[in-house]
């Protein structure tokens, strides 16, 4: 069986890490919006080698009825790797760890999902992650907020996730799979970047003070880059049709 | 008093719309006098008032609203329907014409069956509460015949045009009757299949395109390629 090796060190001489990154780079993102038909609100994400599906549903009729609130709507968020996700093939039943993590996506997002709008009903949240590499929580809130905003539900805000950790001694952006498992700390951060109001922080490992406050500044920093590309991405598809009609139109009108 | 965005432009949720003195419309939201988009949409202004168009979103049921629904459920006293929003409707059979309460189940059946489309209106709703929907009035009532689209309930003003401008071009275009549910449900019914095939891909057409300029000119001139100039007065080629 492929043996995964631990890496002598995360960092080299020339200051880069294992996938040639820069300590305060992100990896490769692509998000994508409404890539699936059924779904009132869907998105994708890529980050790095994550590949993450998630599909919004609601506001829809609660079931079962008893989950209803009388003030606002429920929110619902389940997060789910699928058995071919990881190197080794991981079991289909929920996990501790999904479980975990489709809590803390959840109470992540609530605070941004303007909720108090439907009273009586829910809006339902799956997430799959296709393929894993460390951060999926991150790209998972991500790609879940991008979907939310995708279904029309109204928010305050879009959130931005993004991790930050400690390796090799030094504090890094967006730790890849195999620096979060053999870096000293791990600590994902979401931010509702126009508010610069933080909905999730998670810390695993330990860090100083100091490099918990520098760590915080760094991801609060990247949490708004990735909201730009968010917002790139939600209004790309709506004016790439603008474009494409609004052209069509102008080269006739040039034409005759 | 600022606008920080043009109008008509898209914003996102959370995007700053407009600072001090504006009034929050639709689908934005005040905090410490600054003006923030709650949904993804183009931004209108009216007055000195903001909102937000949405370009997707649910139907909530609205005090006389037209909505196409499908019968779920016969129960003792009425049926209850489904109208593409998060509620479920009652219509209750005293809001069907010719007949007395109280009834034996068997003959709310001959009425509405499980599956049927009715045309409809909503009469009362108030979110604690489910919405109520009627069937008396003229044109409403079981829909027998025709084509149904679904689009999204928030294309519906875009489908209607301002004054009705946009539903009467397809009326007259493709010669077919068009009934318009605000739920987004269309129903499509002409006297040729032709007709009744450009008067749907209109709508597709309307849908994808909503938040276009010009949208009225090219559905007119995508109508008449298809048509080829056969010109449809109330559903008879001529």
């Amino acid at each position: 069986m492929f043996q995964e090796k631990r890496p002598e060190r995360l960092i080299d001489l020339n200051g880069l890490r294992l996938d040639g990154r820069k300590l305060d780079q992100l990896r490769q993102i692509k998000l994508e919006v409404g890539i699936l038909d059924k779904a009132n609100g869907s998105a994708y994400v890529e980050q790095g080698r994550n590949r993450i599906l998630v599909a919004v549903y609601g506001p829809r009729e609660a079931h079962p009825k008893h989950m209803a609130l009388a003030d606002r709507a429920v929110v619902r968020c389940r997060y789910h790797m699928a058995p071919f996700s990881t190197e080794e093939r991981k079991s289909p039943a929920p996990s501790r760890r999904e479980m975990e993590l489709s809590k803390v996506m959840r109470e992540a997002l609530e605070p941004a999902i303007l909720s108090k709008n439907y009273p009586r009903t829910t809006i339902d949240i799956f997430v799959e992650v296709l393929q894993s590499d460390g951060g999926s929580r991150c790209a998972a809130i991500t790609g879940a907020s991008l979907a939310l905003a995708d279904a029309g539900i109204p928010m305050k805000s879009l959130v931005s996730a993004c991790a930050v950790g400690k390796i090799g001694g030094q504090i890094a952006l967006d730790l890849s799979d195999l620096e979060d498992k053999y870096g000293e700390a791990d600590m994902p951060v979401a931010l509702m970047p126009s508010f610069n109001a933080i909905t999730l922080v998670q810390m695993d490992g330990s860090l100083t003070l100091d490099e918990f406050a520098k760590g915080l500044d760094i991801a609060v920093e990247s949490c708004k880059q990735i909201h730009e590309m968010q917002k790139t991405a939600l209004k790309e598809k709506y004016l790439s049709i603008k474009e494409e009609v609004e052209e069509k139109e102008e080269s006739e009108e040039a034409g005759k | 008093m600022t606008l920080h965005v043009e109008k008509k432009q898209l914003v996102a949720p959370g995007e700053i719309v407009a600072e001090g003195g504006y009034f929050a419309g639709d689908n934005v939201y005040k905090e410490n006098d600054k003006i923030f988009a709650s949904r993804l949409g183009l931004v209108e202004v009216d007055g000195n008032r903001v909102l937000v168009v949405p370009i997707k979103g649910c139907y909530i049921p609205y005090l006389d609203d037209p909505v196409i629904g499908r019968i779920v459920d016969v129960g003792m006293s009425g049926w209850s329907v489904d109208i593409n929003a998060p509620y479920p409707a009652l219509l209750p059979a005293s809001e069907t014409f010719g007949h007395r309460q109280p009834f034996p189940k068997a003959d709310l059946t001959k009425i509405f069956e499980v599956g049927d489309l009715v045309l409809a209106k909503v009469i009362a709703f108030d979110r604690t509460r489910d919405p109520l929907i009627t069937v008396k009035g003229p044109g409403l009532g079981k829909a027998t015949s025709g084509r149904v689209v679904e689009i999204s309930p928030t294309k519906i003003p875009r489908l209607i045009g301002r004054k009705g401008s946009m539903i009467s071009l397809l009326k007259k275009e493709t010669g077919c009757e068009i009934m318009v549910g605000q739920n987004g449900i269309v129903l499509v019914s002409g006297r040729s299949p032709e007709g009744e095939r450009v008067a749907v891909s209109a709508i597709y057409m309307i849908e994808r395109e909503a938040h276009t300029r010009g949208l009225t000119d090219r559905i007119q001139e995508m109508m008449r390629k298809e048509l080829g100039g056969r010109e449809f007065v109330s559903g008879k080629a001529s």
